[in-house]
């Protein structure tokens, strides 16, 4: 146990912890301002926002003995008898000092810059700035260059923290970042023909401090103060990263990484990052329709009475032909979305058939050296379903080991889940479903199977629904919708827990507190779900 | 004091001093073989600890305990490096020693690896002396043949091998830490101590940096012993308990405004005064002396009433300078605007600023500004306050940065204001009568690159 001393005030850390002064000053509530410390990046110490005064308490006597020097926070190890005073007037004028240095060179330009409203830079100067400006004035410049097709770089406003230079030399260990030039004419620059391109390049315009890098894909869309944010996990692979979805009046504008430091510690994928913007696609379905027999076409089809219907039908077929109903769970259903949907079928048709959705696979599995990966299986939730599965089938049966059965005529009401983004089914494929009699799909996009469905069915996609993914390491992780889905789209959620005759609107967590019941392999999650999510391997026999 | 025998300088009047033959015919590498035959390591660093020898890099740092801070049984490697991008402005003397007596700084190199247990040397030779490296690089050949360098030197368990590295022409690269990085092929940014080079170095492994005129006073420690190098120089201050002294011979490099200036042996503690009088002959064209910097730039600025002080480790901080540095004299006449000089130190630190700490990088580009605005006529009195507290604030004194650069820079800034404070406010009001009273801030002037 060492006793760290922060302000007069006493902090416990247990043994095995290394923090740094910012970090032990943060569990007091004192916020060290800082630029070029990342708690995932190197430390160099060299913006200087983060300097304190420091001193050691004598173990026998109690007495304290200070520093004459300034020291950087987050170089000073917090270890038994530390002593961390972070405001003093010291402290508070060397922080104006250097505030005061960055801004000499920076062009101010607030209101044409994408990070106003989260710039550190902007936040530390009403916080810990000079009053007033005395260094001279000088015309506004403002130079911008492209690093690489997603990011560039407004030159001027950089105060070269170096994070996004050790970003690609330590994470992703590319290396395309450097610093050009020396004293105050340096610059990040890449080297002709190496552009910033890694997978994980997006990560450097989070971690920018100030609006030096820019991602192209969100700028200028939006001012940062109009969009709200909620967490969220990315859908785009079966990593399963912890997200922020920032939004404004129902239209995703950026997703972030969230910090979870069982997941994706604080980056996500550039796959991940822009992998929004198929929620925004024109070509999503709009509206739910159904086969007119007799005209021989779709006619829209009606929220309100589907439910009804679509159990009326259901139910007469699992009569007339019992063990006739089947059922694909997409990949990309939440866990309770499945799990309501296998509960429904096999509740109409207790030998109805289930099984787990095409899994969407590119390519291999792609590690960083420092350990982040992006997942070739394309999908967030195929360890979810395949639990559910598991539960009411006793096996894990596959979208391919359901085909003979289809085109054999044998299963006469199927319902296919999709929230696939790209072409996922082929028209011969597709073709051995005309033989069901009735053919319920929900999908985002037109398919050759949507094409077959007596009942096309508007899916929600990731950003719009309810639920918890399980991702490849068996961590379950729940999230809220962060935008609503478009007019006319229900989410599968909504739709299955009225099919279930549940009262009232879609309750996920009720859902999941059942499942974490019924089922042992989510026996973890039967508490509330924290933020980085919960292991289900702790509750495992393996 | 009986006259002065030149020690470091004894050898380069004789004919091809820089040659093997010529060193070995003046006593050279007689310190090696018997150092190799008769002490063991711990001995040797015993022997250098005892003499006191403190560095001449600038720092003075004690030299036989930065080498007793290596861990004691590393299976190494251990490395040496030895520093030889001698950048302060008018500091010549390691050039002379590489340049005319390279072997007595291989020998010095050798009995330090020796001492040191490592068995890698880079020699880290500024850019700009490419006659000392033509010459350093010759010596280093003719030692691999006679058997100084290389596999078992003279038959003895102790195997060195010493590489040339040349420098991208860096200010930053004489501070020890730069000098590591740049050796490992990155940039020049010093690192954050601790780990100490001492610790963990050159490629993460101890490494000891030393200046090329330390490794030639070792040279002669092992030659004459501790008790003959403390017999020259300043004892230490008996009142003063973190006084360790100043021994030995040190090469006084003088220039500037002096009738003959140049590189000059003398014991330390020569006064600023005697080394003009003496060595340089006198300020030139019968003019006064009007400022000295004691040891180069970045040490600071005397004025011309402070030229008694004495040029030791602990003689220009009592003048309010940063330290001895390189005990590299400049002289500056009575013609001389002390603004001018300013601009120029100010013009130097902000071109070499690594730029990696804030206050050091936004500070000396800062005041260079204010200096350029000053200097064009546009100059404002508050501006005098604004340098000083860039002074004040930045470097590792008061913690704001990483290395010593940025004290470097603050230290003629704080000197020359401080001290010559009625020429600037004179020059101010003269050239800016109109707006030399503005607090306001004034619009830059646009100047377009530093050099």
């Amino acid at each position: 146990m060492a006793t760290v001393i922060i302000n007069g005030q006493e902090l416990e850390l247990d043994d095995d912890e290394r923090l740094n002064g910012i970090q032990a000053a943060a569990r007091l509530g004192y916020d060290i301002p800082h630029y070029c410390w990342h708690p995932g990046l190197s430390v160099v110490a060299s913006c200087r926002m983060c300097l304190v005064e420091t001193g050691r308490r004598d173990p026998e006597s109690g007495e304290i003995s200070m520093m004459p020097k300034l020291v950087p926070g987050c170089q000073t190890p917090a270890t038994d008898g530390t002593v961390f005073v972070t405001e003093s007037d010291k402290v508070k004028q060397a922080r104006a000092q250097v505030e005061e240095g960055l801004l000499i060179n920076h062009p101010i330009d607030c209101p044409i810059c994408d990070k106003a409203g989260e710039c550190r830079l902007q936040d530390y100067y009403f916080e810990h700035g000079q009053g007033s400006r005395r260094a001279d004035l000088r015309p506004f410049t403002s130079r911008r260059r492209s690093l690489g097709d997603t990011v560039t770089l407004f030159v001027d406003r950089c105060v070269m923290c170096s994070r996004c230079v050790r970003f690609t030399r330590e994470i992703t260990g590319t290396g395309e970042l450097y610093v050009e030039g020396r004293g105050a004419g340096e610059e990040i620059d890449v080297f002709p023909g190496f552009p910033l391109a890694n997978k994980m390049a997006g990560n450097v315009v989070d971690l920018c401090p100030v609006g030096a890098l820019g991602d192209k894909d969100f700028l200028y869309s939006q001012r940062v103060w109009f969009m709200k944010s909620h967490d969220g996990v990315c859908a785009g692979c079966s990593t399963g990263c912890s997200i922020t979805i920032d939004e404004n009046q129902d239209r995703v504008y950026r997703l972030r990484p969230r910090e979870n430091p069982h997941i994706n510690e604080w980056w996500m994928c550039d796959e991940g990052r822009y992998g929004y913007h198929h929620v925004h696609s024109e070509h999503r379905l709009a509206g739910p329709q159904q086969f007119d027999a007799e005209a021989r076409q779709y006619v829209n089809a009606d929220w309100s009475r589907l439910p009804t219907e679509l159990d009326k039908k259901f139910t007469a077929i699992a009569k007339r032909w019992p063990g006739s109903v089947a059922g694909v769970l997409s990949p990309h259903l939440s866990v309770e979305e499945a799990y309501l949907l296998a509960k429904y079928l096999r509740g109409v048709d207790p030998e109805a058939t289930l099984v787990l959705g095409p899994v969407p696979v590119e390519g291999e599995d792609e590690s960083f050296p420092q350990g982040f990966t992006i997942r070739a299986e394309k999908c967030p939730n195929r360890r979810g379903v395949e639990a559910v599965l598991e539960y009411f089938t006793g096996r894990v049966a596959t979208f391919d080991d359901l085909l003979p059965d289809v085109a054999a005529g044998k299963l006469h009401a199927i319902w296919v889940s999709g929230g696939y983004r790209n072409d996922w089914i082929d028209e011969a494929t597709a073709e051995s479903f005309d033989a069901a009699d009735l053919l319920v799909v929900q999908d985002l996009f037109d398919s050759p199977l949507m094409q077959r469905a007596h009942y096309q069915l508007p899916a929600a996609a990731f950003a719009e629904r309810d639920g918890s993914y399980v991702n490849v390491a068996d961590r379950l992780q729940s999230f809220r919708w962060a935008i609503r889905p478009p007019m006319g789209v229900r989410t599968e959620g909504s739709l299955l827990w009225q099919m279930s005759a549940m009262p009232g609107m879609y309750r996920a967590g009720e859902v999941l507190a059942e499942i974490a019941r019924e089922i042992g392999y989510f026996s973890a999650a039967v508490e509330e779900i924290p933020a980085v999510g919960v292991d289900l391997k702790v509750n495992l026999l393996v | 004091m009986a006259e002065f025998e030149p020690v470091l300088l004894a050898n380069i009047s004789n004919e091809d001093s820089h040659t093997l033959a010529a060193y070995e015919a003046a006593g050279g590498y007689r310190a090696l073989k018997r150092i190799l035959a008769d002490k063991s390591p711990a001995e040797v660093v015993e022997l250098v600890q005892s003499s006191n020898l403190r560095g001449r890099g600038g720092a003075g740092f004690p030299t036989g305990l930065k080498w007793s801070f290596l861990p004691k049984d590393h299976p190494g490697p251990i490395y040496m490096c030895v520093n030889a991008d001698e950048s302060e402005p008018a500091t010549f003397n390691n050039r002379i020693l590489m340049e005319e007596d390279p072997h007595q700084l291989i020998e010095g190199t050798i009995l330090a690896c020796y001492a040191t247990r490592a068995s890698t040397a880079y020699i880290y030779l500024r850019y700009e002396y490419p006659h000392a490296l033509a010459r350093l690089q010759q010596a280093i050949d003719e030692c691999y043949d006679k058997g100084y360098l290389g596999k078992n030197i003279l038959a003895h368990d102790f195997s060195l091998d010493i590489y040339l590295h040349r420098g991208a022409a860096a200010y930053i690269c004489g501070e020890e830490t730069g000098l590591i990085e740049s050796l490992e092929g990155k940039r020049a940014w010093p690192r954050i101590k601790p780990p100490f080079p001492a610790v963990k170095g050159l490629f993460q492994k101890p490494t000891v940096v030393n200046n090329v005129e330390t490794l030639c006073c070792v040279t002669h420690i092992c030659d004459r012993g501790a008790d003959w190098f403390k017999s020259i120089g300043v004892p230490a201050d008996p009142d003063n308990p973190r006084d360790a002294g100043s021994y030995g011979p040190k090469l006084y490099c003088i220039s500037g405004h002096v009738n003959r200036p140049g590189c000059y042996e003398a014991p330390l503690g020569l006064t600023v005064r005697e080394l003009i009088e003496n060595q340089g002959g006198g300020v030139w064209k019968g003019r006064q002396c009007k400022a000295a910097v004691p040891g180069g730039i970045s040490m600071g600025l005397l004025s011309a009433d402070e030229l008694d002080c004495p040029l030791d480790f602990s003689g220009p901080g009592k003048y309010d300078c940063l330290g001895l540095g390189t005990a590299a004299v400049t002289v500056v006449d009575e013609t001389v605007s002390i603004v001018d000089f300013l601009h120029n130190t100010t013009r130097f630190m902000a071109h070499e600023s690594c730029g990696q700490c804030t206050p050091c990088r936004e500070g000396t580009s800062w005041a260079l500004s204010m200096l350029n605005r000053i200097k064009a006529g546009k100059g404002r009195l508050q501006d005098l306050d604004l340098l000083l507290e860039i002074g004040d604030s930045i470097g590792i004194m008061p913690g704001t940065t990483i290395c010593g650069l940025a004290d470097g820079a603050a230290w003629p800034m704080k000197n020359a204001i401080r001290k010559f404070r009625g020429e600037f406010e004179e020059y101010i009001r003269r050239t800016n009568p109109d707006g030399c009273e503005t607090t306001e801030p004034v619009e830059a002037l646009q100047i377009i690159g530093v050099h």
